[in-house]
């Protein structure tokens, strides 16, 4: 082994004090300082933290970092390396179960840690997950790939059309129902091009994620694996749709349809929020109960269509007061062939920024608005201000959230790059991106104080 | 070693001798749990020691295993996992954020109450250690909403001095508290969160108390050497205890959550004797030759033998559609009698682990055929006993409820009956009112420990750590020397100088130059008194005595106004200078002994010997506080 693995995370000070005394990381040691004798294993450092000090795990389990230059000597008694194995056990098979496929991104629906960083990385296979989440076996036969093992924020294009092209090869085979671990920061990205790459599928698309790691004991990720697989498995909605909690109490996942869905707190598990609409069902690990009949149905033939395309020359402008023109023109200049803007209001940009928007248009650049109060429509006709807009070639993209007209600008040049064409695909629903109303109960955000808010809280399990 | 524990046996609690305790190898250490007087919680910025049981909203939660960072499972997760709790959590808008509730990252560690911890490890003369590492310890029991505590070693080491010898130190950490609990009942656990996240920190001293009254007194020192801080929190539950006994070839045993010191000599005596007793029959097992491999029992549903059962609280469970089970003990026949604490017996282990992890919360949960007393009648057990097969021998167990909580019951009445042969199994005991103790939880391993991701290591520079040391306090064995050096009794001295009035006491008579015994009177006697009244004995600061003392000093109060003016203080939950009583003078303390001298002709008087006296008494319910006793006698004698 070399030595970056025998002291991993250990430079400077600390790892000349170290090697001075062989103390490999696992070792078991009584170390000596000016003051006191500490015995306990040498832990693996995170490369972020300074050079000056040693980690030792007490016997009581504890963590202490020791300053190393107080250090006058280290006796090793042995070794004791951690290995973090979830107990795995086989995933039993029942011929009477519906199978489904769990595809694995990265994200923290399965993790555990990492002790060169201190930080959750990602871990999965259906022994592991049978291991810690046996109910799974209850439901379904599960089969698991891992595709890919990234943080949500680093997946991109290749990622998503590999995606993508996974999941038809599974539909092919038969599969009953997918689910996808997903970190939930791009989640709803995710969802939105997997909505619009795969169209008309006979199964349930379902992403799944978390937002406490699975190493901790209060966890969502076992109850939303367990309403994401019950999904997969059973329902009929044959829609790619996001699976998360419902409130934060753990009581049930709502299914969001995966064009409106938008992750609208950094922290809190009941995230995902679906906009402008209301969501498609609930699920709890009894039953599933749909809140609305007009979604697509599960089928049993195969016919889908793939569409695997995307052209990452597209950008989101969110649009600030006082913007200067600029923003606009350096992405005209470094070749960008589509941009959504998120407009104030109704959809609206700044006078100063009208010249670039020309230069835009000019450029043959796509360029299409959508609002950034995120509820509510694109309504450019109603001011002058969207009028002049809509003279420069903006074109108004009605609901579609800004992530999602996003996406699906950089799926439409994937396709084409013959403006028309591209307006068209952009134009045309696919999967719930536009819709022609939004109810009045598509716009309900409790807020916090008021009497009669309070007493519903009051009397409900949040 | 070659024990036979039989060869003693525990007398009743105060004939038992120092030297009996040295007998059974009594052995016990403590972790003293201590509140921190912070504005803020540990770990976000919520406001800190506010309570109230008003709630607005509740959460649901479940508590999961995970893996510890060694990648084992730890034995506690495993055995709440087998409980199944449905965890509610109220939550109170102005207690609780987004933190507490588990749906926030925590923010960085509130820095004063680390230093505050820094203070007392040097006063306990503990090194401090130079990173400072948060890690998370778990709960699988729901006391905290994210299922493990945040807790962080501060310092190691360290030794408090104790009659001629010292008491050593483990180490002290620093961690957020917990929930309190509402109620338990079946599945459904019940948490108040105002508690939650409070700073705190946990003394742990090596087990090297002998006797129980020892534990007691250590105890106290350690609560001392805190509170002489005057950075701790003192009043109901922010001083708690966790107590740990052995006896030889006994095991560690924790008894969790002790509130009250002088609780401790009954528990530890009784723990003590629970072990000795458990080691006993143990030894009667041997004897009758069940070990861990000989042991045998079995299990069966027995329901419908039991339909038509003159017990009511089986008769009552069957008609519930519940099941009952019986268990079989092979060559167990008595030892369900066998005594283990006072007034406690055998029966009760079995009994506890069946009410926490079979969740069947309602008493009596079993029935045994040792027990004479139960509602059994004779000719049902012969039926039940006949059907399972049982011998003279044997003895049976019964238990009910629904199908799977009946089955786990059954299963942990084989589980703790098999650990009789074994030893005493490791477990946290909770603390009973009558000085017993019951079975809580399996008790966890450092499996349980993992480090924190969401906060990185605190590094404690050479300046923090200097500046913390050059503002500390004496230390309270100093202060007690100096006080007696004032003339003050020992018991007295040990007073203040635990008490958070130690800084303000030292001030008031060395700067002040106040007479030592008057101000132990006020801050010692007199808040005792107010304590009694119910009044809240923390409202004044520091600051605030001083300015009473100093007018005291300077004549502007007298001995009555300052008492007046702390009660009217506390009475209104605040201090401010113009509560301070006017003194009286002229005109108008001459027109008052005036009005005093006329009443005085008024009335026929007996013995006009006695004139001065009168008119003191007319004088002083009007000018108490206001005027020095001798200057109105001066008045009434002109």
């Amino acid at each position: 082994m070399d030595e970056k693995e025998l002291f991993k995370g250990y430079r400077g000070a600390a790892l000349e004090a170290l090697k001075q005394y062989n103390a490999y990381i696992w070792s078991d040691v009584e170390l000596t300082t000016d003051e006191s004798t500490f015995i306990g294993l040498i832990l693996p450092r995170s490369e972020q933290q300074d050079e000056f000090h040693i980690v030792i795990k007490l016997r009581t389990g504890y963590n202490i970092g020791v300053r190393a230059s107080k250090v006058r000597d280290i006796k090793i008694n042995g070794r004791k390396e951690a290995h973090y194995k979830i107990p795995e056990k086989e995933f039993p098979y029942s011929p009477k179960m519906p199978r489904v496929m769990l595809f694995g991104t990265g994200g923290t629906i399965a993790s555990r840690l990492d002790y060169r960083t201190g930080a959750v990385i990602p871990a999965f296979s259906p022994g592991e997950l049978y291991g810690s989440v046996p109910e799974l076996a209850d439901i379904c036969n599960l089969e698991t790939v891992k595709l890919y093992g990234v943080f949500s924020e680093n997946m991109g294009p290749e990622q998503w059309i590999g995606t993508a092209k996974a999941i038809a090869a599974e539909i092919e085979k038969g599969v009953d129902g997918i689910v996808i671990g997903h970190g939930t920061d791009t989640m709803h990205h995710t969802a939105a091009i997997l909505s619009f790459m795969i169209q008309d599928s006979p199964v349930p698309i379902v992403m799944v994620g978390s937002q406490r790691s699975s190493d901790r004991p209060s966890s969502d990720a076992a109850l939303n694996l367990i309403h994401s697989v019950k999904t997969a498995a059973e329902s009929d909605i044959a829609e790619v749709m996001v699976c998360m909690f419902g409130p934060t109490s753990d009581m049930y996942g709502i299914l969001h349809r995966g064009t409106r869905v938008r992750k609208m707190h950094s922290s809190y598990r009941s995230t995902f929020r679906t906009i402008g609409d209301i969501p498609l069902a609930t699920v709890n690990n009894q039953s599933i109960k749909p809140l609305r009949s007009d979604y697509k149905k599960r089928r049993n033939d195969r016919n889908f269509k793939l569409v695997p395309y995307f052209d990452d020359n597209v950008a989101i402008v969110y649009y600030y007061p006082a913007m200067h023109p600029d923003i606009f023109d350096s992405l005209i200049e470094r070749g960008y062939k589509g941009i959504v803007i998120a407009g104030t209001g109704l959809g609206h940009v700044n006078k100063p920024v009208y010249p670039a928007l020309k230069r835009a248009q000019e450029a043959g650049v796509a360029v299409y608005m959508t609002v950034q109060t995120l509820w509510g429509y694109a309504q450019m006709y109603v001011y002058d201000t969207g009028r002049d807009l809509m003279e420069l070639g903006v074109v108004p993209l009605a609901n579609m959230l800004p992530e999602v007209a996003f996406m699906k600008l950089g799926w439409a040049l994937g396709q084409t790059h013959e403006l028309d064409k591209v307006k068209e695909i952009m134009l045309t629903p696919v999967a719930g991106e536009m819709t022609e109303r939004e109810p009045s109960n598509g716009y309900l955000i409790f807020q916090g104080g008021i009497p009669e808010v309070e007493e519903f809280i009051s009397t409900i399990k949040k | 070693m070659n024990i036979n524990y039989f060869d003693f046996d525990f007398k009743p609690f105060n004939l038992m001798t120092p030297e009996d305790y040295a007998k059974v190898g009594f052995k016990s250490g403590l972790e003293v749990h201590q509140q921190l007087w912070t504005d803020k919680k540990l770990f976000c910025r919520c406001p800190a020691g506010h309570y109230s049981s008003n709630y607005n909203a509740e959460i649901l939660r479940h508590m999961r295993p995970t893996l510890s960072e060694l990648g084992e499972y730890d034995g506690t997760a495993l055995m709440e996992f087998k409980t199944k709790k449905e965890i509610i959590y109220r939550i109170n808008y102005d207690t609780v954020c987004t933190y507490e509730m588990d749906d926030t990252p925590p923010f960085m560690m509130n820095s004063n109450a680390l230093d505050i911890a820094m203070e007392i490890a040097m006063l306990n003369n503990a090194h401090i250690v130079d990173e400072v590492h948060i890690a998370r310890k778990q709960y699988l029991d729901g006391s905290i909403p994210t299922g493990f505590q945040r807790t962080a070693i501060v310092s190691v080491g360290g030794a408090l001095p104790y009659k001629d010898k010292q008491i050593n130190l483990i180490q002290m950490s620093i961690e957020e508290d917990s929930c309190r609990e509402v109620s338990d009942v079946g599945h459904k656990r019940v948490y108040i969160t105002d508690r939650l996240g409070m700073p705190l920190i946990e003394t742990v001293t090596q087990p090297e108390m002998k006797t129980p009254q020892e534990v007691a007194e250590v105890n106290q020192i350690i609560r001392k050497m805190a509170r002489s801080t005057g950075h701790v929190r003192t009043g109901m539950g922010a001083a708690r205890q966790d107590v740990n006994v052995s006896v030889t070839g006994g095991t560690r045993i924790e008894i969790k959550g002790v509130s009250k010191i002088t609780k401790i000599p009954l528990l530890t005596y009784n723990e003590a004797m629970r072990q000795w007793n458990l080691l006993k029959l143990r030894q009667e097992l041997w004897n009758r030759g069940i070990n861990a491999e000989t042991f045998s029992a079995e299990n069966a549903d027995i329901t419908k033998l039991m339909r038509k059962t003159r017990c009511f609280q089986i008769s009552d469970a069957i008609a519930k559609g519940n099941r009952v089970r019986c268990v079989l003990l092979h060559g167990f026949k008595g030892l369900l009698r066998w005594q283990t604490q006072t007034d406690t017996y055998f029966s009760r282990e079995i009994s506890d682990r069946v009410r926490v992890i079979a969740c069947l919360s309602t008493l009596p949960n079993i029935m045994h055929s040792d027990s004479m007393s139960e509602s059994i009648p004779s000719s049902e057990w012969s039926i039940i006993k006949k059907s399972i097969g049982a011998t003279e021998n044997d003895t049976i167990v019964i238990v009910w409820g629904d199908e799977r909580d009946s089955l786990t019951g059954a299963n942990e009445i084989i589980i703790r009956a098999k650990e009789a042969t074994i030893g005493i199994p490791s477990e946290t005991r909770q603390a009973l009112s009558d000085g017993t103790n019951g079975f809580e939880r399996i008790l966890p391993g450092p499996e349980r420990m993992y480090p924190d991701t969401d906060l990185p290591p605190i590094k404690i520079t050479q300046e923090r750590y200097d500046k913390i040391k050059a503002g500390l306090p004496k230390s309270v064995w100093i202060r007690i020397k100096n006080y007696q050096d004032l003339g003050l009794s020992e018991k007295l001295s040990e007073e203040i100088a635990g008490s958070r009035f130690a800084d303000t006491f030292e001030e008031v008579v060395y700067n002040l130059k106040v007479d030592p015994k008057y101000a132990s009177f006020i801050l010692i006697d007199f808040h005792k008194r107010l304590k009694k009244e119910k009044l809240n004995i923390s409202v004044l600061s520091h600051e605030d005595y001083l300015d009473i003392f100093r007018n005291y000093q300077s004549g502007n109060i007298l001995k009555e106004g300052v008492l007046h003016t702390i009660r009217k203080a506390m009475n209104l939950g605040k201090y401010s200078p113009d509560m301070l009583p006017k003194l009286c003078v002229d005109p108008e303390l001459t027109q008052i002994i005036n009005q005093a001298k006329a009443e005085f002709d008024r009335i026929k008087i007996r013995k006009p010997e006695f004139k001065t006296e009168i008119l003191m008494g007319i004088t002083m319910s009007k000018l108490r506080g206001k005027v020095k006793g001798q200057e109105i006698l001066n008045l009434i004698k002109d």
